[in-house]
């Protein structure tokens, strides 16, 4: 067949169903196959980083709400870490015991977003979605017990967390914990083992190990990639040490181990919140500072494991009342630096596909 | 046998001349057939909406009317006052012609649909060629409106469209050919007769080919990949508003249910039923086809475009071959033998060969070296 054919440009994004904001895609498409990729980002730039270093350390909290606007209370997390490593400063038992609660759930959630989202990308029509929203729905419940809201939380402070959870806030805890393993298993019965699900899903977009590791992935991405790396573990930080849980490990890497990643994750979140409130012990839930809080000269880098990955705060402090300097790492957006990698070759159907994989957030990796 | 409109053009023709009969029969006809089709169709629209909404556990639109009964009408009229967008550069005229190529197909479908005993616009011998050849046309409708649109996205809806449509088209075809051998007939009313036993029982697997090539003439999940929104906006109509979008929408619809109806006569014994009066239960039939679908969208991902030609040309495509094969054997010695024993031998094949087809056929994994 001499028939000529060239290859087209074809904008995905911003405004796209699939680019779980305002991402854009600058496909070269030959037919349907993808030839090569440019991701275009800055569409949601706030400056939050330039914006930290004129606010005071407290101050800072709320921004990183605003990083990834999908598990907040992780961002609240590693932030006040990074505060804490550079200050010194001790947190109360029982606020730690509430953080690493705060965490877990929030990692829940996050995952329930992300394999959601990622089966809307497969085409189905948002039924699996709206399944785990009704999940979401109690963990956002939850929160709002603690702290009056349900996207931004802004709970935890320098030194432990804002308040100390109401009495009703427990017994709502263990019912969720209870039941949500069922759900979980009803998600799997639906999902795991779908015929449409397995084809469209396995062996596409793989990452080999060798290249996670050296785009400096983290998270789900590289866990399902086959590398048991996981801070929690790794780098331990507050008190995890003290709970027993497993890393789930892929082998393939591909976009189906990634979603399986995520599902065996929220199994273990649950065994850690379950550990947790058992341990909770009574007391303090912030520590007595001195306010405007002041940081010793010197710099720190900071990091956990947000639900998408490595979560990192760099901070330099010259001993006044705001950082000198203030940096985020982000996890989605040096995960994104796979994305190329990965679609080429592919259709675009699964180009869609491969980026719902990755579960990214526009709003950390523009911030 | 009379129909129902040969009956009125007799009774009309005693008093006005033989044209005027002839016209005046004609038009009612039309119109019934209207009507019938455009209610049914908004009356699907709410009971999809509705449907899809208990199956996400969340309740569907329920505030116009008694439990939302009314908002298609508020949507048709929000459609029909939007702004009508035609995009820099697009082929006007193909893109104005579209929504009409796609719809009229639609409508004309239903001339030789038969609701009731009798109840048919146009019995003709030849109904089941009839329905092929003029429901296949608006897969020409799709093609010119992504082509026309000047959109990249619409342009691969149509691409999709073409191949799509096409390779389905033969399965569907030959599936319908066991039905047309078996009745002995092209009309659709001699194969509602011919199904003492509904022919989804009598051939099972040619069943099943047919709904799934249907699925995926109609463009309903999971070969949904026309209007695939995650991956291409909103397919073939990404650059169409207003009046013309509501064609398109109105011809998805009018598709499912001819398409719901069609599957209802050749398949599942059209009007007959016990008890309850013919026309009733037949639209409980078309009903309970649509809901099948409706449960399919809702519960399925999308395949691929290489995993959904793979699936008609390797897997749908053969299996219709050996079953048109078998059935024209049956149909060969059918006097010789026993009805019962074609059941179980068709069953039994059915179930062999979806096993076999199960175990063998690995869809492609799809990565192309570039």
């Amino acid at each position: 067949m001499g028939l000529k054919t060239e290859p087209f440009i074809l904008n995905v994004g911003p405004q796209h169903p699939s680019t779980h904001g305002v991402f854009r895609m600058r496909v070269t498409l030959d037919g349907e196959v993808v030839v090569d990729l440019e991701p275009v980002i800055g569409y949601l730039h706030r400056g939050i980083e330039k914006l930290a270093e004129s606010r005071t350390y407290t101050q800072i909290i709320p921004l990183t709400d605003r990083l990834d606007y999908l598990a907040s209370m992780t961002n609240n997390f590693g932030y006040v870490l990074a505060v804490e490593k550079l200050g010194g400063i001790k947190v109360p038992e029982r606020a730690e015991y509430l953080r690493i609660i705060m965490a877990e759930l929030m990692r829940i959630s996050s995952h329930l977003m992300a394999v959601g989202f990622f089966l809307n990308d497969l085409g189905a029509m948002m039924t699996p979605v709206l399944y785990m929203w009704r999940e979401r729905e109690k963990i956002m419940d939850l929160f709002e017990m603690v702290c009056g809201q349900r996207l931004t939380y802004n709970y935890m402070r320098i030194g432990g967390v804002s308040q100390d959870i109401p009495e009703e806030f427990l017994p709502a805890l263990k019912r969720f914990i209870d039941e949500m393993p069922r759900f979980i298993d009803e998600y799997e019965q639906l999902l795991s083992e779908n015929e449409i699900l397995l084809v469209r899903t396995k062996g596409v977009g793989v990452l080999p190990r060798e290249t996670a590791i050296n785009v400096g992935a983290s998270g789900p991405v590289l866990r399902a990639s086959g590398v048991k790396w996981d801070i929690r573990k790794a780098d331990t930080y507050s008190i995890y040490d003290r709970f027993d849980f497993d890393v789930p490990v892929g082998n393939a890497g591909d976009c189906y181990d990634r979603y399986w990643v995520r599902i065996q994750e929220m199994r273990q979140s649950i065994r850690i919140v379950q550990q947790a409130m058992k341990q909770l012990p009574a007391g303090e839930v912030c520590a007595k500072l001195k306010q405007p809080l002041r940081l010793p000269v010197g710099e720190v880098y900071g990091h956990i494991e947000a639900p998408k990955g490595e979560l990192g705060f760099y901070l330099v402090s010259d001993n006044s009342i705001a950082p000198y300097r203030f940096h985020v790492r982000p996890p989605t957006l040096i995960n994104l630096t796979a994305l190329r990698d990965m679609v080429i070759g592919w259709k675009i159907a699964d180009l869609i596909v491969i980026f719902g994989s990755i579960d990214v957030c526009l709003g950390e990796i523009d911030r | 046998m009379m129909t129902l409109l040969d009956q009125l053009r007799v009774w009309l023709s005693a008093a006005l001349p033989e044209w005027a009969a002839y016209v005046i029969a004609g038009v009612v006809g039309i119109v019934v057939i209207l009507v019938f089709v455009l209610t049914l169709v908004i009356v699907f629209i709410w009971y999809e909406r509705r449907l899809l909404g208990r199956f996400q556990i969340r309740l569907g639109p329920n505030r116009l009317g008694p439990e939302g009964i009314f908002q298609p009408i508020a949507t048709a009229v929000k459609v029909l006052l939007k702004e009508d967008i035609v995009p820099e550069r697009a082929d006007r005229i193909v893109h104005w012609l579209a929504p009409i190529v796609v719809f009229t197909p639609v409508l004309m479908v239903f001339a030789v649909i038969p609701l009731g005993p009798g109840a048919i616009l146009a019995d003709l011998n030849v109904g089941v060629l009839y329905f092929v050849a003029v429901g296949s046309v608006s897969a020409v409708g799709i093609y010119m409106a992504g082509w026309g649109s000047n959109n990249k996205y619409a342009l691969i809806a149509a691409m999709r469209t073409v191949a799509q449509i096409v390779s389905y088209e033969l399965p569907l075809v030959l599936s319908l050919l066991g039905v047309v051998l078996m009745a002995g007939s092209m009309s659709m009313t001699e194969i509602v007769d011919a199904q003492n036993l509904p022919f989804i029982i009598v051939q099972p697997l040619g069943f099943l080919i047919f709904f799934l090539g249907v699925l995926a003439e109609m463009n309903r999940c999971p070969f949904d990949l026309l209007e695939a929104d995650s991956e291409i906006v909103a397919g073939y109509h990404t650059e169409y508003s207003g009046m013309k979008f509501a064609m398109f929408y109105l011809g998805e619809y009018g598709h499912a249910l001819a398409y719901a109806c069609i599957i209802t006569t050749l398949f599942l014994g059209g009007w007959h039923g016990p008890v309850l009066p013919p026309f009733l239960w037949f639209l409980i039939k078309v009903v309970a086809v649509f809901s099948l679908v409706v449960w399919l969208r809702a519960t399925l991902p999308r395949l691929r475009v290489d995993q959904l030609m793979a699936f008609t040309w390797k897997g749908l495509f053969p299996m219709a071959l050996i079953n048109l094969f078998v059935v024209a054997v049956e149909v060969l010695w059918l006097s010789s033998l026993s009805y019962w024993l074609v059941v179980a031998v068709n069953i039994v094949l059915a179930a062999i060969l979806i096993l076999v087809w199960s175990k063998l056929f690995v869809l492609g994994r799809g990565k192309v070296e570039v």
